[in-house]
């Protein structure tokens, strides 16, 4: 390289090329990590991911909207690796938009040793979760049970009357996951884990 | 032109593929030494081909032995963890291993010489950006080795898959990503610089031949997606061994952001496969057909309007998970859009055919495959883009023959287009001209017995990536099986066409090609090792 001359290399236009493009590969490699929060803000305004607040909310008092009815479905199931069972008393209820309801579950541990888990929240349409109000829920904190034990947890929900008219039926889907110390049981090294617990 | 002399006699004769002889100033390291040690572009770029030659042999055997437990219904061959692996290293291998080292070995070879450049800018970042390519691949590759076996969850890795019910081996799978993908954002900011800076005196940006435009474009879109592909990957990894939440749901996270920041990579990452495709075609459709390629400033807008919708249409991939009906609407009209600067291109390659003096070397045969096919495959893709559609389509049979088309018939044909234009240039010997065209029309014939049949089967329902089917979709997958097969088998010959050629044939040129125009032909063939040392004339001609 040494018999090129400095204009044919053009040092001066590469190391500003290259400084540029440095700053641009690591803007990006930050805005991917941005992106996360982001995503996260993105989704709580518009609620597009399902998700429901993770606190207790007041119910808003307004006029129960007597002229329709939705239908609110309940899923439960219980993540691998976890011997519980998560149950729903109702499966289905139909509400006035407005009107707050109470549907009870049901928690069991089906393993011998106490253990932990935590039950987390999905709405479909996703438009509709940010109208789905809880006042109460067993989704706000994890719980525990010893072997055995069986839980009965209520769930109060209100659905505000700025329901969108198209939305018919709402589905509330509970995936019971564990939590510490029985969290690795959901990792890839669960089955030596699940042993322990079970 | 014929009036691009050579610039200045060179005194090296080299008959290698990337020229033999020490350079008459410094003693060169000679053996493995030379090899691991050049910052010559032309043996890096010889390295290259030469790498992603290999590991589309690795990831070609992945896809036969996926092809052969698919030959019959039920599982007779493999394991069904087996086949996902198969499937998965086919995958990988064939995307970072073999499609995109092809095109930075391209790149390597011809952007300096299509610029009148001495070298890259960057020499040793060129070595170094080579080298960590077998590092990563020798990683990924012994993943299959060890205790619960390779990656089993698909190329696109999708979380929780890919974090909680993944192997133990998944952490090495991404320390090779991070590797492979050094190695990509390297070469990119190589080539920027390069064609930035070290043009011949004289040629402006719209001058350049097209090869090297497209591979500008895509070397900005690997410098803007692959860094998110690094962050996608670190939090897998911190997920998996940090106890991190990014995409586990019981800890708060979300799987389907993992899809929204992989397809924000992915998707402008199948451009980055086919952008510098439609550069070597427009370099060997106009040669061929004896005429000036035309709407030259058309092309360059369409690739980069092509490149900037990229970044629009990432959730057309997840027409499924649930997005509102806005989104929907919003990624599928982008989508759509897409198909406007790629009908201009394949409108300009047509209309630069119109009245032309046609010849069909074996450069001119893939790039008419290249151009039928891959329109095929864009069709295909226009239907996938149709979001209430795309619900039956989704991930079956239908969208592994659409990606196959865009990137066998489309990115690899232009690569073996690629060689087999560029191939008198780096040996000094015309490509065999029977084997060629038996490598070319037993490629064709395989590959769309292959592919074809894969529309039938997956618009009546076969899922991708099941090691076994009902039995209705028997005869298609019987087809594709022999169709597989009979490419596989093909390739052999393109490897038996360039030993030849490298050892002897028939003597080219400096012009190899009767209507070739650009700087690479105002050099000797085989290529000196050190070509315009200093800078060469340029005359722009009117495009």
């Amino acid at each position: 390289m040494t018999r090129l001359d400095e204009q044919a290399t053009n040092r001066d236009g590469v190391r500003r090329t290259v400084t540029r493009t440095l700053v641009v590969l690591a803007g990006m490699f930050a805005f991917a990590f941005a992106l996360v929060p982001l995503y996260d803000v993105f989704c709580e305004v518009t609620g597009l991911n399902g998700k429901t607040s993770n606190t207790a909310q007041v119910l808003v008092h307004e006029e129960v909207d007597t002229s329709r009815m939705v239908t609110v479905q309940f899923i439960t199931r219980a993540s691998a690796g976890l011997p519980w069972e998560l149950d729903v008393q109702t499966r289905q209820v139909r509400v006035h938009p407005g009107q707050s309801n109470e549907v009870f579950f049901t928690f069991r541990n089906r393993g011998g040793d106490a253990s932990r888990a935590k039950a987390v929240p999905s709405v479909s349409p996703s438009e509709a979760s940010v109208h789905l109000r809880k006042l109460t829920c067993f989704c706000f904190q994890e719980q525990r049970l010893e072997g055995g034990e069986r839980l009965e947890a209520p769930l109060v929900f209100q659905l505000t009357r700025e329901l969108p008219a198209d939305i018919k039926t709402v589905t509330l889907v509970y995936t019971l996951y564990p939590v510490q110390p029985a969290q690795a049981a959901v990792s890839r090294r669960g089955p030596i884990k699940e042993g322990d617990s079970a | 032109m014929a009036s691009h002399l050579p610039p200045k006699p060179t005194p090296q004769h080299s008959t290698a593929t990337a020229g033999g002889m020490a350079e008459a100033e410094h003693p060169r390291p000679s053996g493995l030494m030379r090899w691991l040690l050049t910052t010559n572009h032309k043996e890096i770029g010889s390295l290259y081909l030469i790498f992603s030659l290999t590991m589309f042999f690795i990831g070609g055997i992945f896809a036969l032995v996926v092809r052969a437990e698919l030959f019959q219904p039920g599982l007779q061959l493999v394991r069904p963890e087996f086949f996902n692996q198969m499937t998965t290293m086919h995958g990988l291998i064939m995307v970072f291993g073999a499609i995109m080292p092809a095109f930075v070995g391209l790149a390597n070879w011809m952007v300096p010489l299509q610029i009148g450049a001495p070298d890259m800018a960057l020499p040793r970042l060129n070595n170094f950006s080579f080298w960590l390519l077998p590092v990563a691949f020798t990683l990924l590759l012994s993943t299959l080795l060890m205790p619960g076996g390779g990656p089993n969850f698909g190329w696109t890795f999708y979380a929780p898959l890919s974090t909680t019910y993944a192997p133990p081996s998944t952490t090495f799978f991404i320390l090779s990503l991070h590797i492979a993908g050094i190695s990509s954002i390297l070469g990119a900011i190589n080539i920027i610089a390069t064609i930035l800076n070290l043009r011949a005196p004289g040629m402006r940006m719209m001058d350049m031949p097209l090869f090297v435009w497209t591979w500008l474009i895509t070397a900005f879109l690997l410098i803007a997606v692959m860094p998110v592909l690094a962050g996608v990957i670190t939090m897998m990894l911190m997920d998996i061994n940090f106890g991190t939440s990014f995409f586990n749901a019981a800890g708060g996270g979300d799987p389907v952001l993992f899809q929204h920041l992989f397809w924000f990579f992915g998707h402008p990452e199948v451009y980055i496969m086919i952008l510098p495709a439609f550069g070597i075609v427009s370099a060997i459709i106009p040669t061929f057909c004896r005429k000036r390629l035309f709407g030259y400033a058309s092309m360059v807008y369409a690739t980069a309007a092509i490149a900037i919708l990229s970044f629009l249409v990432w959730a057309h991939h997840m027409f499924v998970v649930g997005l509102p009906l806005v989104a929907e609407l919003f990624f599928m009209y982008t989508t759509m859009l897409i198909a406007v600067p790629t009908g201009v291109k394949v409108f300009n390659w047509v209309a630069t055919m119109f009245r032309g003096s046609i010849s069909f070397e074996p450069p001119m045969l893939f790039a008419l495959a290249f151009v039928v096919q891959f329109t095929v495959g864009g069709f295909s893709g226009l239907m996938l883009a149709i979001s209430p559609a795309d619900f039956q389509y989704h991930d079956t049979y239908f969208v592994v023959a659409h990606f196959h088309y865009v990137l066998v018939p489309g990115a690899l044909f232009a690569i073996l287009a690629g060689a087999y234009y560029w191939l008198p240039k780096w040996t000094g010997h015309y490509p065999h001209l029977r084997l060629s065209q038996w490598h070319f029309w037993l490629s064709v014939i395989g590959v769309n017995l292959t592919f074809f049949p894969m529309h039938f089967a997956g618009l009546a329902g076969m899922p991708r990536r099941i090691p076994d089917y009902a039995l209705q979709f028997a005869d298609f997958n019987l087809a594709s099986s022999l169709g597989a097969i009979l490419f596989g088998a093909s390739q052999l010959l393109f490897v038996l066409v360039i030993i030849k050629c490298v050892r002897g044939g028939e003597k080219a040129p400096a012009r190899a090609w009767e209507g070739a125009e650009d700087l690479e032909w105002s050099v000797p063939s085989p290529a000196p090792l050190h070509t315009f040392e200093t800078p060469p004339e340029f005359h722009p001609h009117q495009h």
